[in-house]
């Protein structure tokens, strides 16, 4: 029997409360259907006996307190599924809104998913080529994978993503396998729009699952965009053996649709009027990243998200970097001395990378690279900033050689053209050019051996190079116009 | 009607029953048809509140909810070495068999293989008298772990019946026992434990013996005892994890209990296959054999991430008392304060700092004081050594966890985003971390090693504190302008730091590193800093020395002298010697 609920007791932001509701349960979907035929969708959220609170997606504006009908669905919120699913445009909620008609689903999941055992998951260890430099060699992207992009209003986290989403290659992975799962939450309607188009030049429109939550659109959808959008991927990666790259932005306005409905729910709030429980939920949505035994599929997570006033220790920012594995964060600095990607190297990190590079994988002397570059970079920023008080004549010769390095470093090896896709092998041939104009005894990172191979033939390189004026002393700003790789 | 007890409100992990009477606080209880583990955490005449271990979504007003009479406990026995669990202590290996890869709810799989069969040699015969804690039964659980079935530590009595040595199942009655009031306790190969219950010891003791790690920095600059207490807190970033992985790996305790509470379940995976494929240098045999895993990642229903430190606890107690030492290492308490403050957000506590709840100190004392080295009631000696990882909101110290838990433990580690970024690791700031136990462990340090172990710790501790006085001097003016004998403490400096205390995970001789290896590598450095000093004291400029190439040599001993091979250093030494005579001479 299907009963439907006349009026609500009670509105309270975008929650609404029923009294002498039978056999609901937690979390079950509710239909709400206006005197006008329109219907909205809700979730039950909190019970005391029959009185449920139900969260509202589309907002209560226009509810009152009778004139509605609510009716329970008797499951909690699902996505359907179907391979047909790839290509398609849904809302935050998950429903389609490119005219093509309904999903026909060969079934349906629960949107808040279930937590992988850790005693099923596949240790992350094939790296992903993104073909930048510094994520390659500095941060290696790992299938499986979380890797949050700390970005500030106005920097160019979006074009990099997209970057990293046209070039990324995995090794057995090849156009049939690979997928991308978009997921924009409150973002601008041009952001949704750059994405869009950016996903059609390079032909993969047909790959790709995008939900869209606009800046305007209604704010409590938002919570379950990710939550939609993560269903689908792992419907792809582990049912339908695929490699999917999921692009969430950005994470600071879902967490603050978040923190809306906590404080309309008249929760307790914590640091900075978040609930509690942020680091819970935000752990629910990126855990979905990973690999699972006995399945061929991934799920590798990119999350975007803008730092407020560019505060890495803002919660939203701190708590990601606590549950994802890595960060890479973009420096406001670099960006405005036309750096691209202004990837601030020191705070980025990469987690899984330690057991995804050297050989087999990348390269024998990739971890040797990428800790020297590391360390020496780490000294370029001493170097700038005891040159900042005693002016960078004074510095000593060592430390010039620093300063000099550091604006190689920036101009060279961090900055790179939006389309220009370096290899592997180019970017740590890239990295020993750059060490060889330090002295060898600075390189206190790498083993003797490794730098008798490596090391000599740069400085070599290095020096017959100085006499022709090539390579590296050449113009910074070079790589950015063109649109060749080095 | 039998069953009066029905859910009547349901907020996230937290749900109430009205009018319930029968129930007893921290009882454990099973919720809705699905039954699903919970806890009574509060109760007034009307609402009983129960925290659920387990996702609530599709529960209903007016399912059952059933009793079981006893608080929160976990199953005691053999087959706890080797597994992994999640926080209420079900094994999750058995879990994913059942239900695949994702954690489905309401699975009952007993915590310990009920049909493997023990090799069980029983050390007791009738008419021996048994106090709680005695030991009545051996078998091996692992190939170094010897199991030790003791008595209950509430029960006493002469033993009535033995079974004959053999193969038994965990649940199998062994010996009865017969108390003073006649009444006859059946004992097996296992008991239970209430969780939030400090299992008795007969007397604390004294913390004399360190907990060797290999790591440089911890045993010679910042060591802990056996029986300590210790606290990694650092941002994001900065290694609490690896530094954490490497105790883990390679301290010279018996038996690691390894929470992972709220953290990421690829970081589990990884330990799982690291641990299988490591070999202990002290037994030969894998890390796993002597290591429990608990595992309740940062997705994992939030109220179990708070049982999971206790329930890695009171294992860690039960292999104490059969005389082990344990190191338990938890991360991250931070994340079990949040799961406390989350769930008392739920019951609508009044919050204190940050929102966590005014009883989080008395929570984190009452955690770390359950550590120490111990005379059981058995006899025998035994030690917790807990190692908590802290990961502060805003990589910023002030915050409440970090400061509480500064409080209660007596070492520090402190872990720096200035190093971390600049890849030295372990990143532990050396002017930030202290450790209290100098005193206790010194007498041990000197028997072992000799008075001048001590005497190096001392100096290099003083080399580094100068470097960090004059580095303010240099970060102002530049290094140029310092004399000498100066540049020559800022060159030593650099050589302990890079030379010394940062040290390579990756590296096969150098993850791991004996005291006498540390002991030597301080010898050379400072005899280096010595014999230069005595050439800049003559008037011989600083960058003669440096062009000897030495600091460079120096710097790699640490890759460049296997661990076997220490005779090494007496090489460095007469180089040492001879180059700067060299100087000295020309």
């Amino acid at each position: 029997m299907i009963l439907d609920y006349i009026g609500v007791k009670e509105i309270n932001g975008s929650l609404i409360v029923l009294d002498d509701v039978e056999n609901a349960s937690f979390e079950e979907v509710v239909d709400i259907r206006m005197d006008d035929g329109t219907v909205r969708q809700g979730r039950i959220v909190a019970m005391d006996g029959n009185r449920v609170v139900v969260q509202v997606f589309q907002g209560t504006r226009g509810i009152s307190l009778n004139n509605t009908r609510t009716r329970l669905m008797g499951h909690p919120m699902e996505m359907p599924l179907s391979p047909e699913i790839l290509g398609r445009v849904f809302n935050g909620a998950g429903k389609p809104i490119d005219g093509l008609g309904d999903i026909f689903p060969t079934k349906r999941a629960n949107i808040n998913g279930t937590p992988i055992n850790p005693v099923s998951r596949v240790y992350p260890r094939d790296y992903i080529n993104t073909g930048i430099s510094t994520i390659d060699t500095l941060m290696t992207l790992i299938r499986g994978q979380k890797l949050p992009i700390f970005s500030g209003s106005g920097m160019k986290h979006n074009e990099l993503a997209v970057q990293i989403a046209r070039q990324a290659k995995i090794r057995d992975a090849n156009g049939d396998n690979f997928a991308i799962v978009f997921a924009a939450m409150g973002v601008k309607n041009d952001v949704a729009e750059y994405f869009r188009r950016s996903f059609e030049e390079s032909g993969v429109l047909q790959r790709v699952v995008m939900f869209l939550n606009l800046s305007n659109d209604p704010i409590i959808e938002r919570i379950l965009t990710p939550r939609c959008a993560l269903t689908v991927a792992e419907y792809l990666a582990f049912e339908l053996d695929m490699h999917i790259l999921v692009i969430m932005t950005d994470m600071t306005s879902y967490a603050e649709a978040l923190r809306e409905f906590s404080s309309s729910k008249g929760e307790i709030p914590g640091r900075k009027g978040y609930p509690g429980y942020l680091y819970s939920d935000l752990a629910s949505l990126y855990e979905r990243a990973g690999m699972v035994k006995g399945k061929k599929g991934s799920v590798t997570q990119i999350p975007i998200l803008t730092m407020p006033n560019d505060d890495v220790t803002h919660p939203v920012p701190d708590l990601t970097g606590y549950i994802t594995e890595g960060q890479i964060v973009l420096d406001r600095a670099l960006d405005s001395a036309g750096v691209y990607p202004p990837v601030s190297v020191l705070p980025s990190l990469s987690r899984l990378m330690k057991d995804g590079i050297g050989e087999g994988f990348t390269r024998a002397d990739h971890a040797a690279v990428s800790n020297q570059l590391f360390a020496s970079y780490a000294k370029v920023m001493d170097a700038r900033s005891l040159a900042s008080v005693i002016g960078e004549e004074e510095l000593s010769p060592t430390d010039k050689k620093y300063i000099e390095f550091g604006k190689r470093f920036e101009a060279r090896f961090v900055n790179q053209g939006a389309n220009e896709n370096r290899s592997i092998d180019q970017s740590l041939d890239l990295g020993w050019q750059l060490l060889a104009t330090l002295p060898r005894e600075e390189l206190d990172r790498v083993d003797s051996e490794t730098l008798d191979r490596y090391y000599e033939k740069a400085k070599q390189q290095l020096e017959s190079g100085e006499k022709s004026q090539n390579s590296i002393d050449a113009e910074p700003n070079e790589s950015t116009e063109s649109d060749e790789p080095v | 009607m039998e069953n009066q007890n029905v859910i009547y409100g349901i907020n996230g992990p937290v749900v109430t029953i009205q009018n319930a009477r029968d129930f007893s606080m921290m009882e454990m209880v099973y919720v809705g048809k699905e039954r699903l583990v919970g806890e009574v955490i509060g109760m007034t005449d009307k609402l009983t509140t129960i925290q659920v271990y387990e996702e609530t979504t599709g529960l209903k007003p007016g399912e059952p909810v059933y009793g079981t009479g006893s608080p929160m406990n976990v199953t005691l026995g053999p087959g706890i070495i080797d597994n992994i669990f999640d926080g209420i202590e079900r094994p999750l290996k058995e879990i994913a068999k059942e239900s695949g890869s994702f954690i489905s709810r309401g699975s009952s799989v007993s915590p310990l293989d009920e049909s493997r069969e023990w090799d069980v040699t029983i050390t007791v015969k009738v008419g021996d008298t048994l106090k709680g804690g005695d030991i009545y039964a051996e078998c091996p659980e692992t190939t170094i772990i010897k199991h030790k079935c003791m008595v209950p530590p509430k029960i006493s009595g002469v033993v009535t019946k033995i079974a004959e040595n053999g193969k038994y199942h965990v649940n199998d009655t062994i010996v009865e026992l017969k108390d003073e009031k006649g009444k006859i306790h059946p004992l097996s190969l296992c008991q239970r434990w209430p969780i939030r219950t400090p299992r008795p010891v007969s007397e604390r003791l004294q913390t004399t013996i360190p907990l060797i790690t290999g790591q440089r920095i911890i045993d010679t600059l910042f060591p802990i005892a056996k029986g300590g207490t210790a606290a990694i807190p650092g941002g994001f970033g900065t290694g609490k994890t690896m530094t954490q992985h490497q105790l883990a790996k390679w301290c010279d305790a018996d038996i690691i209990v390894y929470v992972g509470c709220g953290e990421r379940g690829n970081e589990m995976s990884q330990v799982l296959d690291e641990f299988a494929e490591l070999i202990d240098p002290k037994s030969g045999r894998p890390m796993t054999d002597r290591t429990v895993l608990i595992a309740n990642t940062s997705n994992m229903p939030v109220a179990a991430r708070e049982a999971s430190i206790y329930t890695g606890i009171t294992l860690a107690e039960y292999y104490r008392d059969m005389g082990y030492h344990v190191a338990i290492m938890a991360d991250s308490t931070s994340r079990w304060a949040e799961a406390l403050r989350e769930i008392s957000g739920r019951l609508e506590e009044m919050p204190a700092e940050e929102g966590f709840p005014a009883y989080l100190p008395s929570r984190l004392s009452e955690f770390y004081e359950r550590a120490g080295m111990v005379n059981n009631l058995n006899g025998s000696n035994g030690s917790i050594t807990i190692i908590g990882a802290v990961s502060p909101a805003g990589s910023d110290f002030s915050e409440p966890v970090t400061q509480n838990t500064k409080r209660f433990t007596r070492c520090f580690w402190a872990l720096d985003k200035a190093l971390a970024y600049a890849r030295h690791y372990p990143a532990i700031n050396w002017t930030q971390s202290y450790s209290e136990y100098f005193l206790d462990l010194d007498p041990w340090f000197t028997k072992e090693l000799g008075e001048d172990f001590i005497k190096y710790r001392k100096s290099i501790n003083r080399l580094l504190q100068e470097e960090s006085k004059l580095m303010e001097i240099v970060k102002l003016i530049g290094s140029d302008v310092l004399p000498d004998d100066q540049k020559l403490v800022i060159e030593i400096a650099r050589l302990i730091r890079v030379g010394f205390l940062q040290q390579n995970a990756f590296h096969a001789e150098d993850t791991f590193v004996p005291l006498e290896k540390q002991k030597l590598m301080m010898k050379v450095i400072l005899h280096m800093y010595r014999k230069s000093k005595q050439l800049i004291a003559a008037n011989v400029p600083i960058s003669s020395i440096m062009n000897t190439g030495l600091f460079d040599k120096l710097v790699k001993m640490k890759y460049d002298i296997p661990n076997n091979k220490l005779e090494l250093f007496n090489d460095y030494i007469a180089e040492i010697d001879s180059a700067l005579a060299g100087i000295m001479s020309a």
